[in-house]
Order: structure tokens, then sequence, then C-alpha cells
């Protein structure tokens, strides 16, 4: 399953300035563990010491908050766009 | 150190020259950025979020001891800017082009009070900044920002007043502005959003949908050069929220509330407040006494509500659903910091439904002559709940937030309406028995 992972600014000295980058991975864990094999490092930025999603990281799979869907373990299909976003902008 | 803000903004100076973004000085007596969460430093940029764990980024500052002074702040002119040594900006920022928002009124809610059985209530009416909302506060500090960073472009996620005050901060500026919002927004906040001339883009989406659409558009060469006041430009934005703090104190004649009741958003009002009263405390501008914060949201959205009620430190994400679309944000950024803020304080997180948002909105107006949109409803709502609850103490001094106006939200009170229609004789006057 090749899936295309766009990547936040914050990231980018990870993946040498690539804004999107593909990897291949059948569910959300293991895009996450293949971004790691790719960029080291990255990994630890969007989880927590549990391995569990950072507290203000979003990640979407086609637009959908994985946090309504199933997590880590949310599926992404062949084609799939993941996005990592801070959690921190919004309004009052 | 000389406090700029003790000078009175004069509308015959004002100068578009930016001040250079390397210099200390353009920030004030801010000194770094700091991870709310792991506590790591950055120099004064336009970031919003850690590199090392995606934590929120807020203003540290080194405040120059003894220099301010209750009459510093008080020679300065009737607006934000005389609290401008607490803030990050630039010397002299009361004679830029700015919309001078702030020093609202604090209204002694005497027949509120009365009707709900309380001691001493007061309402700080943001309705009557600029734009008619909180909301001109926070733009006019990352507008500052904006400029020290030399964009060219301001902009913003918004669920409607944030909109109307970038639109017009922009103007009064001379930016360009380009904000987005859910398009399904109420049609008034849509007409004082555009009105001001930049472009407003309607987003078919929730405004978490459009948050984060813009929070991928600063990623983009496309927002390479623009502030968007509520994402890269947030750390600065959030101080603005401090301003309120402040005011109330002040006009209380330099005292803390015993209780605030605050609107829940994204959160980031009720942690800058909170912020700014432990500043205060802090430089000794008032005494250091207890105080109760209280958050108040919609049920249709209430997700820092919930997590409280459950005992949880985390906030689930919610789908709104509620005609208080101006605290209409499910994911509540600051939501955890809330949490953390009204526990700390012995205070509480309440949520009132969209029939007693209308009820608490025409309460306020019948009693104190103030007409709140929906935001305000929500917390004289929560205000009256907490009360019954006994949560709220009525013998405490409480200060309660209105945060915009009403005419904004015309459609929550629709069919308010006449009396009576009749013709024009006393006879049919007589009729309708209102005489």
């Amino acid at each position: 399953m090749s899936v295309s992972v766009r990547i936040p600014t914050i990231l980018r000295t990870y993946t040498k300035d690539q804004a999107e980058v593909s990897v291949e991975g059948g569910t959300l864990q293991e895009v996450i563990d293949a971004l790691e094999a790719d960029y080291p490092g990255i990994r630890a930025r969007i989880l927590d010491d549990a391995g569990k999603l950072r507290r203000f990281v979003n990640v979407y799979v086609n637009d959908d908050d994985v946090r309504f869907a199933d997590g880590l373990a949310t599926a992404t299909p062949d084609g799939a766009g993941v996005s990592i976003i801070p959690a921190v902008a919004g309004g009052c | 150190m000389a406090l700029s803000a003790a000078t009175p903004a004069s509308p015959t100076t004002s100068t578009t020259t930016a001040p250079d973004a390397t210099s200390p000085a353009s920030f004030g007596n801010a000194v770094a950025l700091s991870c709310r969460e792991c506590g790591e430093r950055f120099p004064l940029g336009p970031i919003f979020a850690c590199t090392s764990c995606f934590g929120p980024l807020e203003v540290a500052y080194d405040y120059p001891a003894g220099a301010i002074t209750r009459e510093s702040i008080a020679a300065g002119p009737n607006s934000i800017w005389r609290y401008a040594a607490l803030l990050p900006v630039p010397a002299g920022v009361a004679e830029r082009p700015n919309l001078n928002p702030g020093f609202t009124r604090l209204v002694h809610a005497r027949n509120l009070a009365r009707e709900l059985g309380m001691r001493a209530l007061h309402v700080k009416d943001d309705s009557g900044n600029p734009t008619h909302s909180f909301k001109d506060r926070v733009v006019a500090i990352a507008l500052e920002a904006a400029r020290t960073f030399g964009m060219n472009t301001l902009s913003c996620s918004s669920t409607g007043n944030l909109a109307g005050a970038v639109g017009a901060a922009a103007a009064r500026a001379g930016l360009r502005s380009c904000v987005f919002i859910p398009s399904d927004l109420e049609a008034g906040k849509q007409v004082m959003a555009a009105v001001y001339g930049g472009d407003l883009v309607g987003i078919d989406g929730t405004y978490d949908d459009v948050n984060r659409f813009c929070s991928e558009l600063i990623g983009d060469p496309i927002g390479q050069d623009w502030g968007f006041v509520n994402v890269n430009l947030r750390p600065y934005y959030g101080e603005g929220s401090k301003t309120l703090a402040y005011e109330i104190c002040e006009q209380l004649g330099w005292r803390i509330p015993e209780q605030i009741v605050i609107p829940i958003a994204s959160g980031s009002q009720l942690t800058k407040i909170d912020k700014g009263l432990a500043e205060l405390v802090k430089l000794g501008l008032v005494e250091d006494r207890p105080y109760r914060i209280f958050g108040a949201q919609a049920t249709g959205c209430s997700p820092v509500s919930a997590a409280f009620k459950a005992g949880h430190d985390v906030v689930r994400p919610v789908r709104p659903d509620t005609i208080a679309k101006s605290l209409a944000i499910g994911n509540p950024a600051d939501g955890p910091y809330v949490l953390d803020i009204c526990r700390r304080t012995g205070g509480a997180v309440e949520d009132v439904s969209d029939a007693e948002v209308v009820d608490s909105i025409k309460l306020l107006a019948r009693t104190e002559g103030i007409f709140a949109e929906t935001a305000g409803g929500v917390t004289v709502g929560v205000l009256r709940k907490l009360l019954a609850s006994g949560a709220l103490d009525p013998e405490a001094e409480t200060v309660v937030l209105n945060t915009g106006d009403g005419l904004k939200t015309l459609d929550a009170v629709a069919g308010t309406g006449p009396s009576a229609v009749i013709k024009p004789t006393l006879d049919a006057f007589r009729a309708a028995g209102l005489a």
C-alpha cells in the first residue's frame, strides 16, 4: 500500500525539506514505522514514549481525523493521503 | 526602562514603517517563545508549535523590576496599549495605525445579580470593541507581529468574529487580508467580515476543517508570507486575551475578582486570562488572593465540559452542533490547559443547551440592556446553571464575560418582536391590553 504523507513545516528537517513523501503501509502505525525507516527520528516527534499519538498532533487519513476512526490502527488504503498537523491552532 | 505604553495615542501621528524583526525592542519585554509542554525555548519568530513535542508555544517575558506600575499604566491610552509593557509589541505601538481595541466597559450588573440572587456581579462587555467582539484584542497583537515579520497578508481560520476583526485590522493597516470561514456561517457575520474589502473564502466543512486547511496552507509556498493570526502568529495573538484580565482588575480598583466565568472555544482566552492574573500578582499590581475560574460551553459542542465532568485530563474531539457557532470548535487546542486551570483554582466547566442560550441572551438584555451574541448567552447560561448547582458562590464577587454583540447572531433570537401590532388609535392600544 503506497500512501502519500504531507509533512508539517516543523518536521521537514527530517525529510530534507520535502513537504510530501511516499511510503508503504496498510495502517497508520505501519506508515509511521515506514517513515521512521526512511527518515530516522521522525517517529519520536509524532508518538510519545508510550507509542501513542502525541497530545498536540492531529493526523488525518483521507481527510478523516484518525481519532474518529481507529487511531494508529486506522487503515491506509493504497493511494491514501496522510496529513500530520500541529493541533495548536484555533480560535478563542 | 521607559514605558512606551505611557504615551497616549495620537490620531494625527501614524507610521507604517515596520520594526526590525531582529531587534529585541520589536517585541518589547518579550524575550522568547516557550513550549507549554516541555519548556523548550525558541527565538521569537512566526512559529507556533514545538519541534520536539508539537506542544503550543507561548511568549515569555523578562519584565524590568519596578518599572511597570499602576500609575504608568493609568497614564496610558484608553485601549489595550495602556498595557503595552506587558505585551509582545514594539515601543510606540499606540501611534501606529490599528483599531485601538480594549478598555471596554465593566458593567455592574445589579439587576441581573438581584434576579439570580447574587451579591456582586459584573459583566465585562467586549461587544464595545471596534468590530464588536473581543477578537480585536488578539488581532491587534498579531497584526504587530505580522508587521514585524514583514508579512504581506493577514489571514485566519474563523467562526466569524475573528474574520471581521482581521478584515478590519488589515484594512486599517493597509495590508491585504484573506480569511477562511465555514460556508454555513451566519449571514450577518459573513457580511461583517466581507465589508472591509478583503478576500473572504467559505470552506465546505466545519471550523475544524477550516483550521486544518489553514494549518496546511502555511506550509505551502502560497502561504509563505502570510500571517495567520491564529496559526503561525498564535503565540502573539493569544497574548491579547491577557488584556481582559488586566482591565477587569484595573476597573475593579486593582483587585482580582473571586470568580470569573469565561466562554470556551479553543480555550485560549481562558488560559491567557489566568496568565494575565498571575502576571499582575507577580508584578505586585494586585494582591495575591484566591480566585476561581469557570469555563462555559454549549452542550452541542462541549468536549471540555465533558472531560471535566468525567475527570479526564485529555479532551476527546466532537463534531459541533450548536447555535453558538463562535464557540463551535470540536477539537479545542487549549482544552487540557483549561481543565488544569479550572481544577487548580477550584472552578468548573459546565455547558448549556441552545434553548438555555437563547433564554440567557434575553435575560441579560432584559435585566442589563446588554445584547449578547450566542457566546454571551452560553456564558450567562452557565453562570445560572452553576449558581443553581451550588458550584458558584452567590456571595462572591463575580465577573462574567460577554465576548460579542448580539447583532452578529440575530437568528438566535428570531421571533422576538413587537408586543402587539395595532392600528394607530388609542382604542386599539387599550384593546391590546398594554395600557
